[in-house]
């Protein structure tokens, strides 16, 4: 009976909107130019409060207001200035525009920034 | 209580299942002030194929048993991690970078004056390599090689150079050692002085009205030090300076890690100048025989997991100077006038603390507190004139930063208290005063990321001198087109003169001092409120494959009230509230180039219009060159193989004419021109790196030798009615070489 309460209690928290939860998507990009479009438009989607993507890791880094935002939203968002998500791809006439330096679907462009 | 009972039930489970899981985070030492953990690490017991996999939040749940004892971490691009677990504890564990992966080697060398393109405000940083280019030896002397401030010389006994931005003496400029006030009250006159240079780990230059964040009192600019931590600062370190005029210095650092979390650095400086130079045949020293020991112990506090950060500094300063003529000895003419002697001796005393929180949840979040304390005695005299002055001073600042909605506003509000007291002796004249302020302060700073940011600052004193008044600050910054930025600022600054501590050369003259008509609270004066407004662009460019760029920059202060220094008549010398206008026009043209791989070149041309009415009429500020030219050409070889490297820096200086002081109602032999004659110096250094432990240096100040003829007036008749060694506007000292060298251990 106690541990059934108490089962209740953890499942109702965890569902409870955090107004600073800390979530992390991976996105596709390569160099410090992308660095600065995915967090610009990540800051740019309401309820996003913090935004830091690693160029190595491909982790972008997120504080945001789970009542405002979900990962979705953000990947939508993502997708929109051409990055690629896990869950959503950018489209290509999107992916086609980004600067040359930042086409991270080519091969030799990510090879280049290696060598870098 | 909720949150009481909540951990309770979120712990009870945690109990249960203990048994046989063991937990923990992984997290990325490459943002530790992040804290976020790392998605997709793995983990596994040695030896075993029992594995785990990071969540999203950077935690682990892996099954134990007691026979574990190592648990491997691994992560692509990072090194890969063996820890030993003891005990059933969640551990928190930070993974390394892969070297390899590592080292960016980026062609492009970094400048070791870095104009911000960023930044809202018109600053700059100057670091550690630039400050080596001035060998020498204070934090006077390490902006010699910068264009955007002058160096001058306040008189010909001390040999002290001050330093002036936007055309105004640092009295209106707020100097900072880590945002702390510093160089005010009564170290105004020598206390960049001291400041060894092998403490200073980089300087920050703001141009125009700055921050409200600490205080009141700038007026064109602010320069904030920052010294060096313990935890960064090479372990052992030795400096050791001689130069031909007579001057020694050693500089030795010792840092060291006490514990896991604490680290503590000893810095002790000595300075020595004990042989007399005439050169000029004048019968006075032409530099002052000085000694100097500045000892100063800093402990470093850092807890990067739970976001916390503290310093707390303990400094002893003792400077003794001994000036005036060749035959003088304090022990028998002191107080006589069988040869005209002075002495200064200055001891300091300063303590300080700081503790700064970064959220570990947010890190946008965080806050500050600063808490100093400083004594300063100086006793003195100069001929027969005395001057002692202690000045004790406590200041305190909390602030709180964070965002409103994202990190694209941002904002900073605080509280400070700051209570100084002087007593002074002038002669046989007491003056002591109390100045007590609280304040509050509210800064907001909005940034697009992409083409506008603007910075604005609002406080709000209460000063039991200057009354309550509030100070609003605004910086603005746009960039128009790709590489160029515009900025625009404007602010208000008030303080109180200390006209004896801001002009002690005065007591080195045969001049009366006068306060005219005597109304206010402070010596009889009133607070100086001056605004100041500016605008400055910045163009990077690329020409023939080497990056440069060009700046224009042109502020004015406008004084409603300024304690004008009236040095009109030579018999005199008199301060009083200004009546009229004011000003400080300045322009400034620089351009920056790379000339050659590792070569660079920067030129600045300034004009400097600063005009005050005084009673007897609307001059130029005296012993201010209208004109000048400035332009520095450094070079580096690349880093061979073992680490040698040879670098090479000239700088020149073209400074204009300067009004003098005028001195028409003197003898026919103690007048001066209306102006001084224009002049050119030249400065060149050489540093030969042996290795990263080894380097030594090797310099000139003043090769073109220029020297001013009678820097001081009357010096056959020093206690006559025409005494005077303020009217300074060139070297003293002829062409000076220097040999020095630089010893440290990681």
């Amino acid at each position: 009976m106690i541990l059934c309460a108490l089962l209740i209690t953890i499942s109702v928290s965890a569902q409870k909107k955090k107004r600073n939860a800390k979530v992390s998507i991976e996105v596709d990009g390569v160099c410090m130019m992308c660095k600065k479009r995915i967090e610009v438009a990540a800051l740019k989607t309401k309820g996003v409060k913090f935004a830091s993507w690693n160029v190595k890791t491909h982790q972008l880094s997120l504080i945001i207001d789970e009542r405002k935002t979900d990962t979705l939203k953000i990947q939508k968002k993502m997708a929109s200035v051409g990055h690629d998500t896990k869950a959503i791809k950018a489209k290509d006439e999107v992916y086609n525009a980004i600067d040359p330096c930042c086409k991270y679907r080519d091969e030799q462009v990510v090879k280049d920034h290696i060598k870098q | 209580m909720k949150k009481i009972i909540f951990s309770i039930l979120i712990l009870i489970p945690i109990i249960t299942f203990s048994q046989t899981q063991f937990k923990g985070m992984i997290m990325d030492k490459n943002n530790p002030k992040d804290n976020l953990g790392v998605y997709g690490a793995t983990v596994h017991w040695l030896g075993t194929s029992i594995g785990a996999v990071t969540n999203e939040k950077g935690w682990f749940t892996i099954s134990y048993k007691e026979t574990y004892k190592k648990l491997i971490v691994s992560y692509v691009g990072y090194k890969t991690d063996t820890l030993t677990i003891t005990s059933l504890k969640p551990i928190h564990h930070f993974l390394t970078p892969d070297s390899e992966l590592d080292e960016v080697v980026i062609d492009a060398r970094k400048k070791s004056i870095q104009k911000s393109f960023f930044k809202t405000q018109n600053t700059f940083t100057v670091n550690k390599d630039e400050l080596l280019k001035a060998a020498c030896c204070n934090l006077s002397e390490s902006f010699e090689t910068n264009p955007s401030i002058d160096v001058s010389f306040s008189d010909a006994l001390t040999g002290t150079k001050q330093i002036e931005m936007l055309g105004l003496k640092s009295p209106y400029l707020l100097i900072t050692q880590e945002n702390v006030p510093s160089i005010r009250g009564a170290a105004q006159a020598f206390g960049l002085t001291f400041t060894p240079g092998t403490w200073v780990e980089s300087i920050q230059i703001t141009k125009g009205a700055g921050s409200v964040v600490n205080g009141y009192e700038s007026i064109s600019g602010q320069i904030n030090a920052e010294l060096v931590k313990p935890y960064n600062d090479s372990k052992i370190f030795v400096n050791a300076y001689s130069s031909l005029n007579g001057r020694l210095e050693l500089n030795t650092h010792f840092n060291t890690k006490v514990s896991e979390k604490w680290q503590t650095g000893l810095y002790v400086h000595g300075n020595y100048r004990g042989e007399k130079f005439d050169k000029n045949n004048d019968t006075f020293l032409d530099a002052p025989l000085a000694n100097q020991i500045n000892v100063m112990n800093r402990w470093q506090y850092t807890n990067a997991e739970k976001g916390w950060i503290s310093f707390i500094n303990f400094r002893y300063l003792n400077d003794e100077k001994q000036m005036g003529q060749l035959d003088f000895d304090p022990s028998i003419h002191k107080g006589t006038t069988a040869f005209w002697g002075s002495e200064i001796n200055t001891n300091r005393i300063e303590t300080s603390a700081k503790v700064g929180y970064v959220f570990p949840e947010l890190p946008f979040q965080s806050f500050g507190f600063q808490l100093a304390y400083s004594n300063h005695k100086q006793d003195s005299y100069f001929g027969l004139n005395v001057y002692d002055i202690e000045h004790e001073s406590v200041y305190s600042n909390l602030i709180f930063n964070s965002i409103i909605g994202d990190t694209r506003n941002k904002f900073k509000t605080g509280i400070n208290f700051t209570h100084d007291t002087f007593e002074e002796l002038v002669n046989i004249n007491n003056y002591n005063r109390k100045e007590t302020s609280f304040g509050a302060f509210f800064e907001y700073a909005y940034d697009n990321l992409e083409d506008f940011s603007f910075t604005a600052g609002l406080r709000v004193d209460d000063h039991n001198l200057l009354g309550t008044f509030v100070t609003p600050r605004l910086h603005l910054r746009y960039v128009p087109w790709e590489n160029g930025v515009f900025r625009a600022s404007f602010g208000r600054g008030k303080r109180s003169a200390n006209i004896f501590a801001e002009n002690q050369q005065l007591f080195a003259t045969s001049r009366q001092i006068k306060i005219n008509n005597p109304t206010g609270n402070i010596y009889g004066l009133h607070p100086e409120i001056a605004w100041n407004y500016g605008v400055s662009f910045m163009q990077k460019f690329n020409l023939l494959e080497r990056k440069g760029d060009i700046t224009f920059d042109f502020y004015k202060t406008d004084f409603k009230n300024q304690v004008v220094v009236d040095w009109e008549n030579p018999q005199e010398i008199s301060f009083y509230d200004l009546s009229g206008k004011s000003y400080a026009n300045t322009m400034q043209l620089e351009v920056s180039y790379e000339l050659l791989k590792s070569a660079n070149l920067r030129t600045a041309y300034k004009y400097y219009d600063v005009s005050t009415d005084y009673t007897s009429g609307k001059f130029q500020k005296p012993l201010q060159a209208k004109h000048r030219f400035f332009a520095n050409i450094s070079y580096e070889t690349d880093i061979t193989m073992d680490d040698s490297q040879w670098k090479f820096d000239v700088t020149y200086n073209l400074i204009g004419k300067k009004r003098l002081p005028n001195t028409a109602t003197n003898p026919v032999n103690y007048q001066l021109s209306e102006y001084s004659k224009s002049y050119s110096l030249l400065n060149a250094q050489i540093t030969k790196v042996f290795s990263k432990q080894f380097e030594v240096y090797a310099g000139g100040e003043n090769l073109t030798n220029y020297k001013q003829k009678n820097p001081i007036l009357a010096s056959d008749n020093p206690f006559g009615p025409n005494f005077d060694t303020t009217i300074v506007y060139a070297p003293i000292f002829g062409a000076a070489f220097y040999a020095g060298l630089r010893f440290n251990i990681d």
